[in-house]
């Protein structure tokens, strides 16, 4: 396929020129692209924006027939299904990566890695349609229902699980986005991991420290900067996943302090609305959405690259 | 057994069982696949059209569409994502624009895709004044873009500077080294990349919503609206009627079986071409 490209004219210092500007040019494009996107986010925004002001980001009404619009409920089950999913898939991310770097047999860990791997390349609606016909009504009739009797009375955390066990709801998406980031997760801590100098294990186990001790005393502590830095940019890639959050998260403008009850997210919203939205404020409010959740990922984006090219220097 | 062993017998337990829920969570998605989809599998569902609500029929025409849109956006993408990737590594290398369009890239990647639709929507769309198959192949192309850019420019930096010297050194200028040997070097890598962007773009749902919409009919102008299978499942699968359900699932099958396939396809490729070398 290469072959054919091959230019068989002479050498010439003038073609060098126009391959070096054309491959500039295409380079120069993602620029191009990224302020393209900001501008094009704005400009959409503009007029809620000014319709509304800075109460558009503090207003909980989301309402299409009284034309009052507000971000803060999206906002809310975007953070907070994010929040739920980094905090699951953290410590079995940790597990499955200390496991294939630290524990497994060589000859095991790879074909094992590779099926975590492929659970990052299954489209975002396939967890959607998963979570909602098999796992939403398993995790109702399961946990919901065991939660709702032993749980709900418990104080300060009792709120979190009250309410009828729907199946879907700010939990469940949290769950599933749980599992949608544990690929990336696992494989930046099984790399973190792999950096570290063998010494460090050898001289651990030299004094008779168990694996345990080894571990989780020694190799985890030593690569706390990775980890972090990984879990900000596992929280940005949940920030921003739309499909399988529209399926899971019940589609409700409404915040609850229970897990359990139906929300929204900024993605979510954004999917099941703009091909619906009757005005040209409502197309814009959505716009608007999508504006903040720009500036979100572009932040946490941004704060979990810089931290992980520091500790990579490191 | 000493409390420190029993300790980290623990620990290993629960290491494996993470490792187990991972990769149990990929089977129960793939068994359910199967449960669910293998029974609409036959020749009605790539010979006729979708049908109306509850009726029987297909998914010829949202697959058809699929091909199209994933094959033009990555067309647009593959040339223009290989040279800025070629600039990164062969020109750029360390200046501080090259670093800035590395980490612009690094944004886009990662940039949840549904804004990409907003962004295509308010460029192409509004500007042609209808929803089209093209918008859907612009949305496309703009996330595979940064996926090509980056494989290319990590395959580029595996070249030995040695190689590139030697080239030189017989007097052949830079773009003749870099199509001659880094390419040559590297192809099956930058290919690979291709592949990968291939697999990410085709399971794509929300950049296509408002871009290239979904159609009922066969068409394979991308001039208008286009049918295309995330869309066509997505709608599907949320429906009361039984027979849309079943394609929904049915095309989930398909999709995700396409996707498993190039994702091993690219595994692979990288590990034929050594053998052949050595």
């Amino acid at each position: 396929m290469m072959k054919a490209t091959i230019v068989t004219a002479p050498t010439s210092t003038n073609g060098d020129a126009v391959f070096q500007r054309i491959c500039r040019a295409s380079a120069f494009l993602i620029g191009i692209l990224m302020l393209g996107i900001m501008l094009s986010l704005i400009m959409g925004a503009w007029p809620a924006l000014q319709h509304f002001g800075f109460e558009f980001f503090t207003s909980a009404q989301w309402n299409p027939v009284t034309e009052e619009f507000g971000a803060l409920n999206a906002l809310y089950g975007t953070i907070i299904s994010s929040v739920i999913a980094v905090a699951l898939a953290l410590p079995i991310s940790i597990g499955i990566a200390v496991f294939l770097s630290e524990l497994c047999p060589q000859n095991w860990s790879r074909p094992i890695y590779i099926g975590i791997e492929l659970l990052a390349a299954v489209p975002s609606i396939i967890y959607g349609m998963w979570g909602l016909f098999v796992f939403a009504p398993w995790f109702s009739q399961g946990f919901q229902l065991w939660a709702g009797q032993h749980l709900a009375g418990l104080p300060l955390i009792g709120g979190m699980f009250q309410g009828p066990p729907m199946g879907v709801g700010l939990l469940t998406a949290g769950i599933i986005l749980a599992f949608m980031i544990l690929p990336i997760l696992t494989s930046l801590i099984k790399e973190a991991l792999s950096t570290l100098p063998n010494v460090l294990r050898e001289a651990s186990y030299g004094i008779g420290a168990t694996q345990f001790e080894v571990i989780v005393h020694v190799l985890l502590p030593a690569i706390k900067g990775p980890i972090f830095g990984a879990l900000i940019l596992a929280l940005g890639r949940a920030l921003g996943e739309t499909m399988a959050i529209t399926f899971v998260i019940g589609g409700a403008q409404s915040i609850s302090s229970s897990l359990f009850m139906p929300a929204t997210s900024i993605a979510a919203t954004i999917a099941e609305q703009f091909n619906e939205a009757t005005g040209a404020l409502q197309i814009s409010s959505l716009i608007g959405l999508g504006l903040v959740l720009f500036m979100i990922t572009f932040i946490v984006m941004g704060v979990a690259r810089i931290l992980l090219r520091r500790s990579a220097q490191q | 057994m000493t409390r420190r062993q029993f300790k980290n017998h623990v620990f290993k337990g629960l290491c494996v069982a993470a490792t187990a829920l991972g990769i149990g969570i990929l089977l129960l998605i793939l068994m359910t696949l199967f449960q669910k989809g293998f029974a609409g599998m036959n020749w009605a569902l790539f010979s006729e059209v979708t049908p109306g609500p509850g009726g029987e029929g297909g998914l010829a025409n949202a697959i058809v569409g699929s091909l199209i849109m994933t094959s033009l956006g990555i067309v647009i993408a593959a040339p223009i994502g290989v040279m800025a990737g070629t600039w990164l590594a062969e020109y750029g290398r360390n200046s501080k624009t090259a670093d800035l369009i590395r980490f612009l890239n690094g944004m886009l990647m990662s940039a949840p895709s549904i804004l990409i639709g907003l962004f295509v929507y308010e460029m192409v769309v509004v500007f042609m004044g209808h929803f089209s198959g093209w918008a859907g192949a612009i949305a496309l192309a703009v996330i595979a873009l940064p996926v090509i850019i980056s494989a290319t420019e990590e395959m580029l930096k595996l070249v030995p500077t040695s190689l590139r010297e030697a080239g030189a050194g017989l007097g052949a200028s830079r773009w003749r080294v870099t199509f001659s040997l880094s390419y040559r070097a590297v192809g099956t890598g930058i290919v690979t990349g291709i592949l990968l962007a291939i697999a990410r773009i085709s399971g794509e749902t929300a950049p296509l919503l408002f871009t290239a919409l979904n159609s009922s009919f066969m068409t394979i102008n991308p001039n208008e609206p286009m049918a295309n299978l995330p869309v066509t499942i997505y709608k599907f699968a949320m429906s009361p009627y039984e027979s849309w359900n079943q394609l929904a699932w049915s095309g989930a099958l398909l999709i995700t079986l396409a996707i498993l396939a190039l994702n091993i396809a690219s595994r692979i490729l990288p590990g034929l071409n050594k053998r052949r070398a050595s």
